[in-house]
């Protein structure tokens, strides 16, 4: 690995293991490893803390990658996340596909008419 | 540069550069297939308005073009996926989109370059798939609208 690349890697593993660097937030992701999705409620049940200092935790693992919410009917669930190289990968997937798309129409653009 | 931060295509168009550049270098024209509403006439270090029409709501954004050389390249910068409008994108980097022209035996070849994906937060990224569902779907059926009528 380049010095480079290294350093590339360790950028964007420096907010995962900050996120990580905590108990309670170690202790979400482990609940959520083991149940699935949880509301925000579910999630306070047992911890000697409120609903919002278990949302900031969220909101930390969230910016790092490890967590998401979802919408289920009016609830809000939070559940793991996939790896964040496997969510940059979809996304560029995705990104992808927005460009075959735009690309088709391009072309069905200027492949008609005669210039 | 790694694996998720770029990506890369290439498509022979069969035209002629000249017309594919009207294509790129036409604000009316490049939003037909774009897939946005802009309102401005390209020009480089310009920074262009547009909307983009999500989940029935007009949204916002900004191109900045970069570089123009006609019949060769069109350089800009946006937020891509930037359709939430409870997030504030301009405080986020932007991605670098770059539309290369070069004739070909048929026509001309495109390639198109976007890269800096991963300056994106992560959590951007994710949230891209929800967005991906309703909202670009939805923008495509009104690119095919227009542009069969």
């Amino acid at each position: 690995m380049s010095a480079r690349s290294l350093a590339a890697a360790t950028r964007a593993g420096a907010p995962i293991f900050a996120a990580l660097g905590d108990e309670t937030r170690l202790r979400i992701v482990a609940r959520l490893s083991d149940t699935g999705p949880l509301s925000i409620a579910r999630l306070t049940e047992g911890e000697a803390m409120t609903r919002q200092a278990i949302t900031k935790h969220l909101a930390v693992l969230a910016e790092a990658g490890l967590v998401r919410d979802m919408r289920s009917g009016r609830e809000r669930l939070w559940a793991l996340e996939p790896s964040p190289l496997d969510t940059a990968r979809r996304y560029l997937d995705l990104v992808s596909q927005r460009w075959d798309g735009a690309l088709a129409r391009l072309a069905a653009l200027v492949e008609v008419d005669d210039d | 540069m790694t694996t998720t931060d770029s990506i890369k295509k290439q498509i022979v168009l069969r035209a002629t550069p000249a017309r594919v550049w009207r294509a790129l270098s036409n604000a009316r024209e490049f939003g037909t297939w774009f897939g946005v509403d802009l309102r401005d006439d390209f020009v480089p270090g310009a920074a262009i308005q547009g909307k983009v029409v999500y989940q029935g709501k007009d949204v916002a954004f900004t191109f900045h073009i970069e570089r123009m050389e006609p019949e060769r390249l069109l350089a800009f910068r946006w937020h891509p996926f930037a359709v939430d409008p409870e997030i504030d994108y301009a405080r986020e980097p932007t991605t670098l989109v770059e539309l290369a022209l070069a004739p070909a035996p048929e026509g001309t070849l495109l390639t198109v370059t976007e890269s800096g994906f991963d300056q994106l937060p992560l959590a951007r990224r994710a949230k891209a798939f929800e967005m991906n569902d309703g909202g670009w779907a939805a923008q495509m059926e009104n690119i095919e609208r227009h542009v069969r009528t």
